[in-house]
């Protein structure tokens, strides 16, 4: 690819950029905003305890919306995550349970991840089939698969070292570790890298990324490929913090992880968002659920909570750009 | 040579031709042979049956045929289902309605279900795609925090015709579904209403430029998505007996498939109501089949998801040799 069609697609992106990190510190002050709030109603939470454990639960939701957000960038979804997630926890569980190496009941979900998702993706942009009919119809098979292959049985006795997300780094789980360094290498790459843009300029105009020498098909492969890689790091952080590990698929998960980058910024008309948006939503949509405990509202409105946040950041986005193409037209 | 070629090609009717003529042959191929591997399938108390089980997805496979052949897509309408059935048992028991009229409230929540869908849809312009996973989460959010996961029970015995009743000596619900599906099909057929659902999903900027009223149309189409999912979801609860928060999950996979399998063009343009009706009979006779061989309920999804992604993959090959 050549260097020109970098440099353009990063020109284009420069003038978005104030936004993303107005974006992005508008969901910081978010984060904290609402602590405090809900703190000063019920100073329990912000208990050291209750904080960490929002982290600790949530990362692997964080992780996972790295690559939904890549994905979405890309001008493409994927409702299959969730499912895929519950399928590789199991998998990955049963792998210890029956004494397999620690290192490959690890390695197997990224693995596997990477390759169910890279066939999602090459059918998508080869055969040129909707990504939602390719993961609609994905979602279904693995949930159905796990279930009637597993006939929902829990998984228990997992080996003391299988826990990688019991570990800590510098007195940091390594959850909130992985959750980190995910998202900084994840936002460096995308920022920085001439495949990372080309993410962008696929999804901004696959014709014209392809006349600028992107390869919008192997752009899109790639991507999907990452957001397995990714599903796969979220499994672990997922899996590994269980005791007992059900053979479902997590309820709505999928939802939650498209809500977290659509939230972080991630337009959903693609070409625009960062991870590090999607990361901090992820963390403020945690926060949400918890402060609803706190504040005495029943659990049973977290869905319709994180229903009408999406709504509203959808239709904000899609306002804002509107107002922006008018400005541009009259100018 | 080319003609030579071609000779054969128009030999065959063009009705033999049709994704429909070449469906409803599968169909009767695989009716005769399950009927054939299980003795218990080609009975008219199995099929009777079916049909009452395939009413709901049907009632919203209508609705579904035309979105999709405007080009859009509905992924809220299990979502629907589950509100309309909550507020259905939720104003009869704590608003205190009388049953005829909670009912015509859930299919008025449903109405205004898809209306929301289709007035962002049309005004704000966001995709149909990411409109309705939004509201698929609002929705069935709404049905959680308005039910608190209480289910209702003990709808007054009238109530149950609807949904275990036979007309006829047949099930009253598919005789509904019936009538609803051939005013869909001549609408769809017959009308400038219906044409213009063609013309929208071809090209729909040509649409507009014809004066066509794109908008209006296709706020009427995800209304009647809406209405259509809150009927089914009172023949759902009439025929289970009970209201509960999580009814509807996943019918947007059988109903997409239904449609797909049907030949309706995912990417818009085509498709008929005829089409999905083959396509929900193959839909339920695959589950019936499959049940009957042994093969668990969470299987059969599997392969529903197999049929789904195999359809759409064959039909969208057919059209680029076409082409």
């Amino acid at each position: 690819m050549s260097a020109a069609a970098i440099a353009g697609a990063a020109r284009a992106q420069n003038g978005g950029l104030r936004r993303f990190a107005s974006q992005e510190a508008l969901l910081a002050l978010a984060v904290i905003g609402l602590a405090v709030v809900v703190g000063f109603i019920n100073p329990r939470f912000l208990a050291t305890r209750n904080l960490s454990d929002l982290l600790l639960g949530n990362a692997y939701i964080a992780i996972a919306a790295i690559g939904m957000s890549m994905v979405i960038i890309s001008g493409n979804i994927d409702i299959s995550v969730g499912a895929l997630i519950g399928v590789l926890a199991t998998i990955s569980g049963s792998l210890a349970v029956a004494g397999a190496p620690i290192l490959v009941s690890w390695l197997v979900p990224l693995v596997l991840g990477v390759a169910v998702m890279a066939a999602q993706g090459a059918v998508v942009a080869y055969l040129r089939i909707p990504a939602i009919v390719v993961t609609l119809g994905m979602l279904s098979i693995l949930k159905g698969g796990l279930i009637s292959v597993t006939g929902g049985k829990w998984i228990t006795d997992l080996p003391q070292n299988f826990h990688l997300a019991d570990l800590s780094f510098l007195n940091v789980p390594m959850p909130v570790v992985i959750m980190v360094l995910a998202t900084a290498l994840a936002a460096v790459w995308m920022r920085y890298s001439a495949s990372g843009r080309a993410i962008y300029a696929t999804g901004g105009n696959a014709e014209a990324a392809r006349l600028c020498g992107v390869n919008p098909q192997r752009t899109v492969v790639m991507v999907f490929a990452l957001h397995g890689f990714f599903a796969g790091i979220a499994t672990l952080v997922y899996a590994t913090q269980l005791r007992v590990i059900q053979s479902t698929t997590p309820p709505g998960l999928e939802l939650t992880v498209i809500t977290a980058s659509v939230v972080g910024g991630v337009s959903i008309l693609g070409g625009v968002g960062t991870v590090v948006g999607s990361t901090l939503a992820a963390i403020l949509i945690a926060e949400i659920t918890s402060a609803l405990v706190f504040i005495n509202v029943s659990p049973y409105w977290t869905d319709a909570l994180r229903g009408g946040l999406i709504l509203a950041t959808v239709i904000a986005d899609i306002l804002r750009r509107q107002r922006r193409a008018a400005r541009g037209w009259s100018k | 040579m080319s003609l030579a070629a071609e000779a054969p090609a128009r030999a065959i009717p063009w009705w033999l031709k049709r994704h429909e003529t070449l469906l409803a042959i599968i169909l009767v191929i695989a009716l005769a042979g399950l009927g054939a591997a299980n003795e218990r399938f080609l009975t008219v108390d199995n099929l009777l049956n079916q049909g009452r089980l395939m009413t709901e997805i049907g009632l919203i496979a209508l609705p579904m045929t035309f979105v999709i052949i405007t080009g859009g897509i509905d992924l809220s309408v299990g979502a629907v289902v589950g509100l309309c059935a909550i507020m259905l048992g939720y104003s009869w028991k704590n608003f205190g309605f009388p049953l005829p009229v909670a009912i015509v409230f859930a299919l008025a929540v449903g109405g205004v279900a898809g209306f929301v869908n289709g007035l962002v849809i049309t005004r704000i312009k966001v995709p149909p795609l990411i409109m309705t996973i939004a509201t698929l989460a609002l929705y069935r959010g709404l049905a959680e925090g308005i039910s608190q996961a209480h289910s209702v029970r003990g709808y007054p015995e009238w109530f149950y015709v609807l949904g275990q009743g036979d007309l006829f000596g047949v099930p009253t619900q598919l005789i509904v579904l019936m009538i609803l599906m051939l005013v869909a099909g001549v609408a769809l057929d017959r009308t400038i209403f219906g044409r213009t659902l063609y013309a929208i999903g071809a090209n729909e900027t040509a649409a507009r430029f014809s004066a066509l009223s794109v908008d209006r149309v296709k706020l009427v189409v995800y209304t009647l998505s809406g209405l259509a999912s809150g009927l089914a979801a009172i023949v759902l609860v009439s025929r289970v007996t009970t209201t509960r928060m999580d009814m509807g999950m996943g019918y947007e996979l059988d109903v997409i498939a239904a449609v797909v399998l049907g030949g309706t063009s995912i990417f818009g343009g085509s498709g008929t109501i005829w089409g999905t009706a083959i396509g929900l009979a193959m839909i339920q006779l695959l589950k019936n089949g499959l049940a009957l061989t042994g093969v668990k309920g969470d299987a059969t999804i599997v392969v529903i998801g197999v049929a789904l992604i195999l359809s759409v993959l064959i039909a969208s090959s057919l059209q680029r040799r076409r082409d």
